[in-house]
């Protein structure tokens, strides 16, 4: 009776966000297989073997694992939990976890349970509903239990095992059908820490009026600090930077240790993607943005004098 | 001469978006009573999607068939979606209680089926439970593709071209119909329903079912034990100069 878990590979490493969904596997308590799949998952391999707390790696290498296509991954996943002894499965709730979870639940007729933030035990999980504005704590009494992990909520798993996990490959027995065809991708590369795990993140709104304001001051402060760079969904919709680095219920769900907050006013759904923030500052001109309200620390000044200031004196 | 489209719209009756949801007083979810209630944000996004594909080809599609699974009430999100461009609509009857995401898209398969639909269009997730599950289910139950969280969605003969927002960027997915598509926020800004449209929408056909005339036995997997507010954050000071909000985060080791 053990977990599977699903890791994700982020360029050639094993992204953050599975290794914080393998600490949620070891707070349910049984023995973690992990599943790779694809290129990508013959280049992680080796580190995967390191992660704390698995204890087998199964490798479906694949290519047309690419991509991680729901249409392909599901039957291959179903195919596992069919023919093991398998009692959970865990994935981050990554775009690739969002798209695969649910397709693997209708496959198995297993209801699963989307974007934990605690274990309670085995069956028993919080989540949170209504853009976070209220935690859910749920039961599941499927034989089953399908879950995807919110990455923030749980820290990741270490590296540090000293005897590699052992590997065994695996082929599907069945084909997929996909009918369903990768075009291209189109990823913004930045040298940066990633938005999602970053320990530190410097975010801009609306405040900052434009594209070369928002550079101009966010960049520099965010390298000074080596912080991830954030977005509301007001500065993302007027342009000023891409889609990807909006922070929000709908973008980017983050809990870095520090979180600052230029320009921003604060709507309900800027919060939920980041209150949970160690500490968070907030830099705005008007007193009564509701940022203020979650801020550990306020200064209620002009940005453009103030954040070049702070930039310099860090 | 490539297929006509069969649109089916599933759509979402939830709690007003501009609404702050209080927990009930017995800790089993939020309250109900006189809130304002809407059609889900992003089934609007999917609503509107469908009616642009017709605007931009009228005689591409067929239908456009909006669905709603929910209470009597849910009634009113359909009269928007006809309102706004349907042809006709559902309502699946299914009392007060929350229906899961399974039980739904088991639901909507059977709506797929009787219908003839080969595009499905649904918001990628519910602003109340947040579980963001239907489409990819309803895609499996189906074995059809799916493409998630479209920001862009392309028709062109039976070749569907979609992009999708991913982690740290976008990606771009092609199939052939049929195709399940769930909508992301940057697909398009809905329209709002026009007065002359919604009085021509009170004549417009709205079925009425329950689960079990499709076939469907609702069973609950999940239960909830209990619902409560996150914990509070509470206001922390305001500093006056940089130097002090340096000094304060230096104190904070946040730096």
């Amino acid at each position: 009776l053990e977990t599977l878990a699903f890791i994700e590979s982020s360029g050639a490493k094993i992204s953050p966000a599975s290794l914080s969904s393998v600490t949620a596997a070891k707070a349910i308590g049984k023995p973690i297989t992990a599943l790779i799949a694809g290129p990508h998952g013959a280049v992680i391999a080796s580190d995967v073997a390191k992660v704390d707390g698995i204890s087998k790696i199964i490798l479906a290498k694949g290519d047309q694992y690419d991509h991680y296509l729901a249409e392909e991954l599901s039957p291959l996943i179903k195919e596992l939990l069919d023919t093991n002894t398998y009692t959970h499965f865990v994935i981050p709730a990554s775009a690739v976890g969002k798209s695969v979870l649910p397709r693997v639940g209708a496959l198995v007729d297993a209801q699963p349970i989307s974007d934990i933030v605690k274990v309670e035990s085995e069956d028993t999980f919080v989540r949170p509903i209504y853009a976070g504005n209220a935690l859910s704590t749920v039961k599941s009494n499927d034989k089953l239990i399908l879950t995807s992990v919110r990455a923030s909520a749980f820290a990741p798993a270490p590296l540090s095992r000293d005897a590699p996990a052992p590997l065994e490959e695996y082929t599907a027995s069945n084909a997929s059908g996909n009918r369903t065809e990768f075009v291209s991708e189109d990823l913004v590369t930045s040298e940066r820490p990633e938005l999602g795990s970053a320990g530190k993140v410097v975010a801009g709104g609306r405040g900052l009026k434009n594209k070369e304001t928002f550079e101009a001051l966010i960049e520099p402060l965010a390298t000074k600090l080596n912080a991830a760079v954030g977005a509301s969904r007001a500065a993302v919709d007027s342009g000023f930077c891409d889609n990807s680095l909006q922070v929000g219920q709908t973008g980017k769900i983050v809990a870095p240790d520090l979180y600052i907050a230029i320009g921003i006013s604060g709507a309900i759904q800027h919060l939920a993607g980041m209150k949970d923030s160690k500490t968070i500052v907030a830099i705005n001109k008007d007193p009564e943005a509701p940022i203020f309200n979650v801020a550990d620390i306020g200064l209620v000044a002009d940005l453009t004098e103030v954040v070049p200031e702070l930039t310099q004196k860090l | 001469m490539s297929t006509k489209l069969r649109i089916l719209v599933p759509v979402k009756r939830v709690i007003d978006f501009a609404i702050k949801p209080r927990i009930n007083k017995t800790q089993t979810g939020v309250e109900t009573k006189g809130v304002k209630f809407s059609i889900n944000p992003f089934c609007d996004i999917a609503l509107e999607e469908s009616i642009r594909i017709r605007e931009a080809d009228k005689d591409k599609v067929e239908n456009i068939h909006a669905v709603s699974i929910g209470p009597t009430k849910a009634q009113d999100v359909l009269r928007t979606a006809l309102a706004k461009g349907a042809d006709n609509s559902t309502l699946v009857d299914v009392g007060d209680e929350e229906v899961e995401p399974l039980s739904v898209a088991k639901l909507l398969q059977k709506v797929v089926e009787k219908d003839n639909s080969n595009l499905v269009i649904l918001g990628k997730q519910a602003i109340d439970d947040d579980a963001n599950q239907t489409g990819q289910m309803l895609a499996g139950l189906l074995n059809w593709p799916q493409a998630t969280n479209a920001s862009k969605v392309e028709i062109d003969g039976d070749n569907v071209t979609v992009t999708r927002e991913i982690d740290g960027g976008a990606d771009t997915l092609r199939a052939k119909l049929p195709l399940i598509i769930t909508t992301d926020l940057r697909l398009n800004e809905p329209r709002y329903a026009s007065l002359p449209n919604i009085m021509k929408a009170k004549k417009k056909p709205l079925e009425k079912l329950k689960a079990s005339d499709l076939g469907i036995e609702l069973v609950k997997r999940i239960e909830t034990l209990k619902v409560v507010e996150p914990p509070v954050r509470n206001a922390g000071i305001k500093v006056e100069t940089v130097d002090e909000l340096v000094s304060k985060l230096k104190e904070l080791k946040a730096i």
